[in-house]
């Protein structure tokens, strides 16, 4: 059995981490199905990047910001829903992936394949993870009035576009960054499924933050051993064990 | 009956010393191809209580929502300078069925607004909600405890004005008596600016100094004397409606 490189487990944890705390919001919003959807707005991106023989992160990374920025534009514009816009936005990015990522390195990017990561990738993937996971803990209180009455948080003096874009981006950041783990299409449950079983058993905010984040933590780095044990591609059984996780949480009344 | 007051006379306040605290003049809101709100003009004096009635439409909460700059509007509205909001909305966004405690909402307003732990305090003392009710999720708080915590929410930071949209709604009746009493109080002792959006027009006899009628086809705006009569309402709400109030509740 190969023991995980000790750096690869801390980039690991770092996106979980991150994957946690994004998650808690994204649920909160009732923004799970389009946080799922917006996972394959990554595709395009990793295909091109794949064309012009660049790193694939850099690739879904783009096309995730750029689909953030297009979703909170036209969101501004039309006061349709956030969900409905992924709806449009995602169902295009996925036909447009299909053409420009093939074969191998479509089932990789959509199922997620753990593999040497470069001593650049690893440190500027545990960078972006920090930088999400502080700006989740350093807005939380903006984030949470934002979502209870955009009333009362802009009477607080907030400004409510500026904040939806950021937590749109910090959402795109931690899509590529999980990538590499879970997959395009999985990538989704890992945010959202560990933040429900937090929403499911804590009583305040904090407590929802901190059992997310174990959650996350637990599934992501138990499946990864696993996946590496029976030599199978890490993202279904990371979220296999997120589901089991949620089941068990349904065992509280 | 009483003359007719024109929509761009500002209230019997205006005419009072000082500057005003908010000026709105030929406000005019519109979504797609509804006009909500048409050239509208008003004035409010530091201290005075407004009280904003009018039939479901008649864009009372869009008001409001104009007036924070929460959306796009033609015309003016200039508040006086380093005006600190309270806001205490109809209905939340979303579900109260979250893993939010009272504590997590108060500390989130305490944050941005840099106020003082001592600031919660008084604002839990003033709506007379106790400390324990805190820490319970605010799904498990009753409709009165909530709104409490809404218009407390409200009072951190030390606001200059409260807008108050409906603050008593789907409160029993003792619950809104305490709840209005503590806003009365509020005013009287601190002097805070207070906007109201209200359907009990007992409330608004009594505690607003003066009352802006929105309906459909012209708005007033004067003391409550002169706008809570049977032609004025009967015009507005657009059916025969009379309000009979008490001796006892005149100011």
């Amino acid at each position: 059995m190969r023991t995980m490189d000790p750096r690869e487990l801390m980039v690991c944890a770092a996106v979980a981490v991150a994957a946690g705390l994004v998650g808690c919001f994204a649920v909160m919003r009732r923004m799970t199905l389009a946080a799922d959807a917006f996972s394959h707005v990554a595709l395009p991106g990793i295909g091109l990047a794949l064309v012009f023989k660049l790193n694939p992160l850099l690739g879904a990374l783009f096309a995730l910001l750029a689909g953030s920025v297009l979703i909170w534009a036209i969101e501004g514009k039309t006061r349709l829903s956030t969900e409905a816009i992924t709806g449009v936005i995602f169902s295009v990015a996925l036909a447009v992936g299909s053409f420009t990522a093939t074969g191998e390195q479509l089932i990789d990017a959509l199922f997620g394949a753990p593999g040497n990561m470069t001593g650049t990738e690893a440190g500027f993937a545990l960078l972006a993870a920090l930088a999400v996971s502080a700006f989740v803990l350093l807005q939380r209180d903006r984030l949470l009035l934002s979502l209870i009455s955009s009333e009362v948080a802009i009477a607080s003096g907030i400004n409510i576009a500026n904040l939806q874009l950021s937590f749109l981006i910090a959402f795109a950041v931690t899509v590529a960054l999980g990538m590499r783990y879970v997959g395009v299409l999985l990538m989704g449950s890992l945010i959202i499924i560990p933040a429900t079983v937090a929403k499911r058993l804590a009583r305040s905010i904090d407590g929802m933050l901190t059992i997310s984040i174990g959650a996350a933590l637990t599934s992501t780095l138990v499946g990864s051993w696993i996946a590496e044990m029976m030599r199978c591609p890490s993202g279904p059984v990371i979220v296999i064990i997120a589901g089991g996780l949620f089941f068990l949480s349904l065992l509280r009344p | 009956m009483s003359p007719e007051i024109p929509q761009h006379l500002t209230t019997e306040q205006a005419s009072a010393k000082g500057e005003s605290i908010l000026e709105v003049s030929h406000l005019t809101v519109g979504f797609d191809h509804t006009v909500v709100l048409q050239d509208l003009s008003f004035s409010v004096k530091p201290g005075a209580s407004l009280a904003v009635i009018g039939p479901n439409g008649a864009g009372k909460t869009v008001l409001f929502r104009a007036l924070i700059g929460a959306i796009p509007y033609q015309g003016t509205i200039r508040w006086a300078p380093g005006m600190r909001f309270g806001y205490v909305p109809q209905k939340l966004d979303i579900e109260r069925d979250l893993p939010v405690t009272g504590k997590d909402l108060l500390r989130a307003k305490l944050t941005i607004t840099g106020a003082r732990r001592d600031d919660a305090f008084h604002a839990l003392e003033r709506v007379d909600l106790r400390e324990e009710m805190l820490a319970q999720p605010i799904g498990d708080m009753s409709g009165g405890q909530f709104q409490r915590l809404l218009v407390a929410f409200a009072l951190i930071g030390k606001p200059d004005v409260l807008l108050l949209d409906e603050p008593a709604a789907g409160v029993d009746a003792p619950g809104q008596e305490a709840l209005t009493a503590a806003i009365g109080r509020l005013q009287h002792e601190v002097g805070v600016t207070v906007l109201l959006i209200s359907h009990d027009l007992s409330v608004v006899y009594r505690y607003a100094s003066s009352v802006l009628c929105l309906a459909r086809k012209r708005s007033y705006l004067g003391p409550p004397q002169t706008i809570l009569t049977p032609e004025r309402l009967s015009e507005a709400y657009g059916t025969p409606l009379s309000f009979h109030f008490h001796e006892d509740y005149g100011p």
